[in-house]
Formats: structure tokens, C-alpha cells, sequence
């Protein structure tokens, strides 16, 4: 068994995580500092580097506390090393080495969007696993249609044209005035509405696997605006809708296409019921697999980077003690 | 007992081991803020030149600044994750106290500086007193041409050390009675801040690691990179 203390400090989560073998999450503990930024409206570079450096060896501590693992049992420690903030990044890198170097065990530094690809993978023992499966990367700054064909190995199918999938559901909350994040908000109210009573447009729908959600947004705006009488609900329901109807059908055409063995869900907007829903009854329907993370593996976490750490480790090894930051890490497509 | 010294409020990464006996080992490299690539393997390198384990060590002592940002983080979270998984406590030094302690078989007044980029320096001034440096006026940040208005008032004779007078040496050394001290006196040192947090230990003045913060001096600049927001 190989146990791995995994560091997250890329944006606003401070966190901390022990996994056995790339699945058996142990703790996981995340640190949140919305409320810090809350009034600035964004994250502020500086303000999480701070809370960072206050928070790392805590939070670390708690993660060890919490899995009962003595600092013998950890047998390597990994830290995301992009991208992000680099300020905040390299708290985690410095903690993370550090660690390294005092319990004498491998360092090695993880892509913070392959992580998300993996906390789908969490709970599943690795050689049941199979491949190729079609991922759904959706959070506020992607969306990503990815043909996973093995570990490591990624094809990038389609992307968003304009806004993510994550921003067209702050964009439509503030509209709304529902708050930021908009996310959870729409999908809790969503679950009272009626998901047609706004006709929106199912955007590109057979045009290839990129997406575009400027459309929509701006559709629902422009239809609130005519119909000033609509119900809440209803518009979230229906927004809600028709992103996920694209979504899924992107999803589902390439699954067919290359034959995948599942469908995966990643990054924050997987944690949404209505895109749950639908991809667990594509898969039923078409006979595949459906990985969905739970709702706390859809955010940022350091149980994916922990994870997907010892996947790393099988294939490329550790990485080298004077490795830095990235604050422009990308995935390492194979096309 | 043995003490571990962490600098890098600089450009600077500076590591150092000693004890009873002085300092056993130490390492500077300047390498413009490539701290996190350089720290781990700096200290690495120590523990072999040394001949010693990172579990040897009784006390980890580190520079806390006032200095850059994200060098003092990087310093701060890998000796702060040191301490914790050594079980052992800290002592943390101002890194003005650091480029001070060189200068302290110096009679004049002693003008600590490091710069603080932004056309701003971090500062303090210090008196030798018997067995090393006593603090006259605490650490601040200000414009050179400020700091230098403040040294004319006074007109004592005064050594000025560190990165922040070497930057500014045509307004600094401008002032009558000022001298600006060059080599060797440049940066925080780390064999200084052992020896410094090896006497202090001795009299028991060490905190746990959640006591140690840097010394920012200065307010977090609230501008939002909404470009990284969107890409988390
Ligand atoms: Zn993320």
C-alpha cells in the first residue's frame, strides 16, 4: 500500500488530504478563505498568499490527525504545481518539499485540472477501471469534452467557444440576483421550477464537440427582460436544462463515437443534480459507466492531487526537488 | 543544540546549520526570486556537507522579514513544515536585524535597509551594545529620500547595509556623516541568524510554528487578477 499526503493551495482552498493507493481517501481537509475575498468579489493574489502561509501547516496537521497516520506512514507527498496563483501555489510546493525532505520520502508535483479529471476515479480500484471514458470537465473557468483513453493519456474532443459552462451560471445568478457563486443557487432552485417554460435554444447542438453558453445566457437575459413576470424558478430550471441537455449530448455522441467505456464528470459544476441526473441515465441507457465524484470531490480538494499522485508516481516518478510553480499549466494533450 | 537558518526575505537564499561549536555549514545562492526552486535542494545539500539528518535538529530559525512576498512565504511554510514534522520549535529574526548583525563592531549608527521594491525600502536603526545589536527604531518602510531626511535631522554618523542602500546609494549616501557599507554586508546571513537564534535559544525565547507570521509591513495590494479567478 502506498500512502499519500496531497497539498492544495492553487486559489482560495487551503487543503490537505491522505489517500491509500490513489482511492481509500483517509482525510481530506479543506480550508476555505471565500469570506477573506467575499468583499473584494474576486480572490486577491496577495490577500491568499497570506492565508496560505498561516494556513498550511494547520490544515496539514489536521489531515494527518484525521487519517490516524503517523508521519512514518506517509510514503510520499505531492502538491499541486498548477496552475493558479503562483504566489499561493508555491506555499503548498515549499510545504509539500519540505515534508519531503524530512520524512525522506518522494516529492512530486501535480496539474491541478488532471486532478479534477481523477477525483472521479476516487473510490474505484484502478484496474477495474476501463478505458477509453469520456470526460465532462465543467467548472467556472472550463468546459472540456476529453476522450480519457488511459492513465495519463488525454485527447482534447471540444471546448467552450466563449464563456465556460461555471461563468454562464454565475453570469445568469448575478442577472438574477441570486449571489455569487451561482452555481449551488440555481441548482436548489431549479428543483422548483418548470425546465420548460423558458424556450431557450440548445445552442451547437450537432456542431462538433465545442460549446458555446455566451448564447444562452444571453437568451435567458433578453427573455427575463421581455417577460419580467416569470417565475424564478422556472428560469433557473430552464437555464439549467438547456446547459445540461448540451452537455450531455456532446457528451454522449462522443462516448458513442469512440466507444467509450464511461462517462466521467469533473470540476465544480459536476457537483450539479440536473447534470448528475442526466448523465446517470445516459449511461444507463447507452450500457456504460458513469463516474460522477462526490459533490465534495467536484471543488478544489487535495484528495484528487493525493490521488492522483500515486498514478503519476506508476508512471513518471517523482519529480525533482527543485521543481517550481506554473502558475499556466496545462493538461499535456496528446493532440 | 543544533539549529536549521532559512533566509530568503531577498533575492537570496541563504541556509545554514550550527550549534555549540558555531556554524557547521552554510550556503548562499542569489538566484532573482527562484526561492521555492532553490530552497529544498539548498537544504538538502547542507544536510549532506554536514553529514547530518533533518531529524538531528533541535531548533529551526528563520528570517521573517520585512522582504519579498512571496520569498518570505516560501521561507516561512518550509521551515514552519520542518519544525512541525521535526517536532521542534522556532525562533524567527528580522531580516533587518540580519544585515544589521555584521556591522555591529561598528560605533556609528547603523541603518539597516532591505529593499522593498516599488521605490521603497524596509528599514531600521540599531546601536552596537555589548555582545551585539540593540534596535533604536523599529522596522518601517518608506521612500529612500525619506529615510534620508530622517538621517540628516539626527546628523549622527552612520553605516548604511543592505540591498535597499546599495539601490539607493546616491540618495543615502548623500547624507553628511553617511557611509554606505558594500560587500559581505549586502543580504541577510544566515550563518548570523543561527548564531543570533542559538543565543536566544539558550534562553529559552523559542514559539511553537503557528506563533511565527512574517513581518509584511505593509497592507495586501487588493487589486483581483480576475484571469487566474477564471481559470481555478
Ligand atoms: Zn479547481
Amino acid at each position: 500500500m502506498t500512502t499519500i499526503l496531497g497539498i492544495e493551495t492553487s486559489c482560495d482552498e487551503t487543503a490537505a488530504a491522505v489517500v491509500d493507493d490513489g482511492r481509500d481517501v483517509r482525510s481530506s481537509i479543506v480550508s476555505s478563505q471565500v469570506d477573506l475575498h467575499a468583499r473584494y468579489g474576486g480572490v486577491v493574489p496577495e490577500i491568499a498568499g497570506r492565508a496560505h502561509e498561516a494556513l498550511i501547516t494547520p490544515v496539514v496537521a489536521e489531515a494527518l490527525v484525521e487519517a490516524g497516520a503517523a508521519d512514518s506512514d506517509i510514503d510520499v507527498v505531492a502538491a499541486t504545481c498548477g496552475p493558479g496563483l503562483v504566489g499561493s501555489l508555491l506555499v503548498g510546493v515549499a510545504a509539500a518539499k519540505a515534508l519531503a525532505l524530512v520524512w525522506d520520502v518522494p516529492y512530486i508535483g501535480i496539474n491541478h485540472h488532471e486532478a479534477h479529471l481523477y477525483a472521479a476515479l476516487l473510490d474505484e480500484h484502478d484496474a477495474e477501471v476501463q478505458f477509453p471514458l469520456v470526460t465532462l470537465l465543467v467548472s467556472g473557468g472550463h468546459t472540456m469534452l476529453i476522450s480519457f483513453e488511459g492513465h495519463g493519456r488525454y485527447r482534447l474532443l471540444g471546448a467552450t467557444r466563449d464563456d465556460a459552462a461555471g461563468e454562464a451560471f454565475d453570469k445568469v445568478a448575478r442577472y438574477l440576483g441570486l449571489g455569487y457563486p451561482g452555481g449551488p443557487v440555481i441548482d436548489r432552485l431549479a428543483s422548483e421550477g418548470d425546465p420548460t417554460s423558458v424556450p431557450l435554444t440548445r445552442a451547437m447542438l450537432d456542431d462538433g464537440y465545442d460549446f458555446s453558453f455566451s448564447g444562452i445566457k444571453t437568451a435567458v437575459i433578453n427573455w427575463v427582460r421581455a417577460h419580467p413576470e416569470v417565475a424564478t424558478a422556472d428560469v433557473a430550471a430552464s437555464f439549467q436544462a438547456c446547459v445540461t441537455d448540451v452537455l450531455t449530448h456532446k457528451a454522449r455522441k462522443a462516448a458513442r463515437e469512440i466507444s467509450a467505456a464511461g462517462i466521467c464528470l469533473a470540476g465544480g459544476v459536476a457537483a450539479n443534480s440536473a447534470l448528475r441526473e442526466r448523465t446517470l441515465d445516459i449511461c444507463m441507457e447507452d450500457g456504460i459507466n458513469a463516474y460522477l465524484p462526490s459533490r465534495a470531490m467536484c471543488t478544489d480538494n487535495a484528495a484528487m492531487i493525493a490521488a492522483t499522485a500515486w498514478y503519476r508516481l506508476a508512471s513518471d516518478g517523482p519529480s525533482a526537488l527543485d521543481g517550481g510553480a506554473d502558475p499556466n499549466l496545462r493538461i499535456d494533450f496528446l493532440n | 543544540m543544533l539549529v536549521l537558518g532559512i533566509e530568503t526575505a531577498t533575492p537570496q537564499v541563504g541556509v545554514a546549520i550550527g550549534g555549540h561549536e558555531g556554524i557547521i555549514a552554510s550556503f548562499h545562492t542569489t538566484r532573482d526570486r527562484r526561492h521555492a526552486e532553490t530552497l529544498a535542494p539548498a537544504i538538502r545539500f547542507l544536510c549532506e556537507q554536514a553529514q547530518m539528518k533533518l531529524s538531528q535538529i533541535g531548533l529551526v530559525a528563520v528570517d521573517v522579514g520585512p522582504g519579498l512576498f512571496t520569498g518570505l512565504r516560501v521561507g516561512l511554510a518550509t521551515a514552519k513544515s520542518i519544525a512541525h514534522a521535526c517536532r521542534v520549535p522556532m525562533i524567527g529574526v528580522s531580516s533587518l536585524d540580519l544585515t544589521a548583525f555584521p556591522a555591529r563592531f561598528s560605533d556609528r549608527l547603523i541603518v539597516s535597509t532591505v529593499d522593498a521594491r516599488r521605490g521603497e525600502i524596509f528599514y531600521a536603526t540599531y546601536r552596537r551594545a555589548p555582545g551585539g545589536i540593540q534596535l533604536m527604531s523599529p522596522p518601517a518602510v518608506d521612500q529612500p529620500a525619506d529615510v534620508a531626511a530622517q538621517l540628516m535631522a539626527t546628523g549622527a554618523e552612520t553605516l548604511i547595509v543592505g540591498d535597499g542602500a546599495e539601490r539607493y546609494a546616491e540618495v543615502l549616501g548623500g547624507v553628511r556623516g553617511a557611509e554606505i557599507g558594500r560587500e559581505g554586508l549586502r543580504h541577510p546571513n544566515a550563518g548570523a541568524l543561527v548564531e543570533l537564534a542559538h543565543a536566544r535559544a539558550l534562553r529559552e525565547e523559542f514559539v511553537s510554528p503557528s506563533e511565527i507570521s512574517p513581518m509584511y509591513l505593509r497592507a495586501p495590494d487588493a487589486r483581483i487578477n480576475w484571469q487566474q479567478r477564471e481559470r481555478s
